[in-house]
């Protein structure tokens, strides 16, 4: 077990490292079915259900990522899945009635009798909010600390709007991609709406973060660290103008491209979540407590590992199947 | 603090006994499936695949159910438990991995398969699929049982600087109380899931939805259930000496019983009184208790009086809602017993199968529909109930393991929870019972919203 060197200190970085792309992966993944959720109002009855068709088959893996993710927090970091939940009970509860909600909704709206299906629609959207803002709300008391100040809970209330926002805006682009015709144009409109929410809200986190504390401000602007770290803000804001501009021109002929504003979502979303994971690290509670401090034992993080080690790449293959299968645009039909 | 902690453990009851309604389901479900599937390919009936096609419906459902409502469990210790992980988390950590992953494992790769494959896939891997299924949903409830097990009956551990550090993992997994619980739990999904297909298909029956596929349904859930209802309570009695020789407080809550001593009464009825110590109104048939506790009349049983520390401290659990939560599901499986028993006898006196069932046998069925479920809750609160004071036996009491959180938060998510949980389960009940009523007029219920697979673009409505 020493090959890697002091299995203290490496296996709760390898923990670390797994929780971090379990979050990436479900906030890109759920993030763009929760999006369409929210989107709902905005579509009638029949593009309703080829938004529903074209997340059908993946939200239910979608959020198993996030029972991976607060998973590997529960098992793996024990103490700060106790410290991050107390602090975050209200919206937590919030968010999961929410995905009750949505989840279920989804089950019910094809099997109960039509004349309820509205209501699983709005449960649908309902569910579909409380999570997206909830969620929101969870990340600005985050990066505030955890610290429940009326100053704290209003920054946590801007993320939340902007995270909602986000989440409608990278919907969109899955719509765009997933869809065609009358449905299609709305969904560039949207995207186009919604695209100012990211960009506020990304805007708002990368300002704020290194205010909250002086060590992730020393991290980001002393020399030569600011030097490397450039990339990050340069090719988000390039990839903010390109979005723009390809949107402004959608759809193109023969729908070429029409997965390319998803594809540069996603990697927004990634630019974003690299620039707050290293801004963290090595803090699991911000400021408070270090993943090296909060983990399990290593005898039994190693037990977990083994698992895990089969059970990811399955995961990951599944994922990539099921995408490659249900690939193209959504289309109605009936299954049994 | 004792006004959260007594919310706190309300609101984890609610919700896990909210999650469990649906594993109860899942676990034997799918094996069910299987059996229905095995008997399609070896006789080439489409009655078989007639049951399949329903139940694999009612399975999506309670997949579903069963996974966003165990979305919340795993929150549930952080939110309100963290003193849990922080002193066992050592050993429910790879625990708790281990349930999550094989859970996981199996929805990820193969639930796609059994639910939408059927015409997609090989025969043999939509058959492989189910046995997976129903492999992994067993297997999920194996490492949820074994962290339950210790908790219960704790061992395989040592403490460091007041944290469990786990020694020796097989004496972890294989605690001794973990071989007869699971073996009860399954028993009580098979049940469970008996007692509701025999329900359905005897509504179904009875609104002259009498198909084939209904008749096979109906005879093998009735037959399974008289077969295993005796099994079941064989093991239960072995998972009570098993207790008694463990958790006696508990055994001595489940059976009202204060003062040690011998020739000790079965109590059919009683009011336990914790504060007078005594029960009030008692009715019991002597010797009784002795006899199926110890397997001698006269034999000796501890009781509740000797789990009173000198300083008076209470270290048993409040006795009234373990010893009626145990009367009740005793009561629940005599009652199961015999309906099944009864309708077995009658299948094969008039041997007409199905068709000898006379209708008020029926409407029996139908208000059994979900009998497992309250055998199933009442079993689990009388042994969690019976556990308390303490969370880990020995180990840690509950109170050590609650969060400060205000008992105004507490009681506010709770009641959110709870309405949401009487709403779906109002709802999964009705859905259940209008798939059933759409099935028996002859409607098809495979309609859903589902995108094409490019590579499978012949979409053939069913009508």
């Amino acid at each position: 077990m020493n090959t890697f060197g002091d299995p203290a200190i490496w296996l709760p970085f390898v923990f670390a490292g797994l929780m971090g792309v379990s979050i990436l992966i479900y906030v890109v993944l759920d993030g763009f079915d929760l999006g369409v959720g929210v989107l709902f109002p905005f579509a009638d009855d029949d593009e309703k259900d080829r938004m529903i068709a074209s997340i059908g088959p993946f939200w239910d893996a979608n959020e198993t990522w996030l029972v991976l993710a607060v998973g590997l927090l529960l098992v793996a970091f024990p103490v700060a899945h106790g410290a991050i939940l107390t602090a975050l009970y209200l919206p937590v509860a919030i968010m999961l009635i929410g995905l009750i909600l949505r989840g279920v909704a989804f089950e019910f709206r094809a099997k109960a009798p039509a004349p309820h299906k509205h209501l699983w629609n709005n449960a649908f959207f309902a569910g579909s909010l409380m999570t997206s803002l909830s969620q929101g709300f969870m990340l600005g008391m985050y990066i505030m600390g955890l610290q429940w100040t009326w100053a704290n809970a209003g920054f946590a209330l801007l993320t939340a709007v902007f995270l909602t926002v986000g989440y409608s805006f990278i919907g969109a682009t899955w719509v765009i991609h997933k869809t065609d015709e009358y449905l299609q144009r709305k969904a560039v409109d949207w995207a186009k709406g919604g695209i100012w929410g990211l960009v506020l809200g990304i805007g708002l986190i990368s300002m704020a973060t290194p205010l909250v504390s002086a060590r992730i401000f020393d991290k980001w602007f002393s020399w030569p660290e600011a030097l490397y770290l450039s990339p990050l803000p340069i090719i988000s804001a390039l990839l903010v103008i390109w979005l723009w501009w390809m949107l402004r021109r959608m759809p193109y002929m023969n729908d070429r491209w029409s997965w390319l504003p998803f594809a540069a979502a996603t990697s927004l979303w990634v630019m974003a979540f690299g620039g707050m994971a290293y801004s963290f690290y090595p803090y699991v509670v911000p400021e408070q407590l270090t993943i090296y401090e909060s983990a399990s034992a290593p005898e039994s993080l190693f037990i977990i590992l083994i698992g895990t080690m089969f059970v990811l790449p399955t995961i990951m293959g599944y994922t990539i199947l099921a995408y490659t299968v249900f690939r193209g645009k959504a289309t109605e039909l009936r299954y049994d | 603090m004792m006004e959260t902690l007594l919310l706190s453990r309300i609101q984890f009851a609610a919700n896990i006994s909210f999650h469990i309604l649906f594993p109860t389901i899942t676990i034997a479900l799918g094996w069910v499936l299987l059996f229905f599937k095995i008997r399609y390919n070896m006789t080439g009936q489409d009655r078989w695949m007639e049951a399949y096609r329903f139940w694999v419906k009612i399975f999506a459902l309670s997949f579903a159910l069963g996974v966003v409502s165990g979305i919340t469990m795993s929150f549930q210790f952080g939110t309100n438990w963290p003193g849990f992980m922080e002193i066992v988390g050592n050993i429910a950590g790879p625990l708790l991995a281990y349930e999550i992953m094989t859970a996981f494992f199996l929805e990820a790769v193969f639930l796609g398969i059994m639910l939408f494959g059927f015409s997609r896939v090989p025969n043999w891997l939509h058959t492989l699929a189910t046995f997976l299924v129903a492999f992994g949903t067993l297997m999920s409830a194996f490492w949820i049982i074994v962290l339950n097990s210790w908790m219960h009956t704790p061992q395989g551990f040592e403490m460091r600087d007041g944290v469990a550090h786990a020694t020796d993992w097989f004496a972890i997994v294989f605690n001794p109380s973990m071989p007869y619980r699971f073996t009860h739990m399954v028993l009580a999904s098979f049940l469970t899931v008996s007692f509701l297909i025999a329900g359905v298909s005897a509504f179904r029956w009875l609104i002259g939805g009498r198909t084939a596929g209904v008749r096979v349904a109906l005879k093998t859930a009735v037959v399974t259930a008289a077969l295993l209802m005796p099994v079941q309570i064989l093991v239960g009695d072995m998972h009570g000496l098993n207790t008694k020789e463990y958790q006696p407080a508990k055994v001595a809550a489940m059976e009202g019983h204060w003062e040690t001593g011998g020739n000790v009464p079965l109590i059919l009825f009683a009011l336990p009184d914790q504060e007078a110590r005594e029960n009030r109104f008692e009715i019991g048939i002597p010797n009784l208790a002795s006899y199926i506790l110890t397997h001698t009349w006269d034999g000796e049983v501890q009781g509740l009086n000797d789990f009173v520390a000198e300083d008076g401290t209470v270290l048993h659990p409040r006795v009234a809602p373990v010893f009626w939560s145990f009367r009740v599901m005793i009561g629940t499986g005599v009652a199961m017993l015999l309906l099944s028993w009864t309708a077995c006898a009658m299948m094969l006196r008039r041997r007409r199968g199905v068709e000898g069932l006379p209708k008020p046998m029926l409407y029996a069925f139908v208000a059994m529909s979900f009998s497992g479920w309250i055998a199933t809750l009442a079993g689990w609160y009388t042994t969690e109930i019976g556990r308390q004071p303490w969370l880990v036996q020995g180990v840690m009491t509950t109170a050590e393991a609650v969060a400060d959180v205000p008992a105004p938060m507490v009681l506010g998510t709770l009641i959110a929870y709870l309405v949401v949980y009487a709403l779906l389960l109002s709802a999964y009940i009705y859905v259940i019972f209008y798939l059933a009523r759409k099935m028996s007029r002859g409607e098809d219920i495979g309609t859903r919203v589902a995108p094409a697979p490019a590579a499978a673009p012949k979409a053939i409505p069913a009508e």
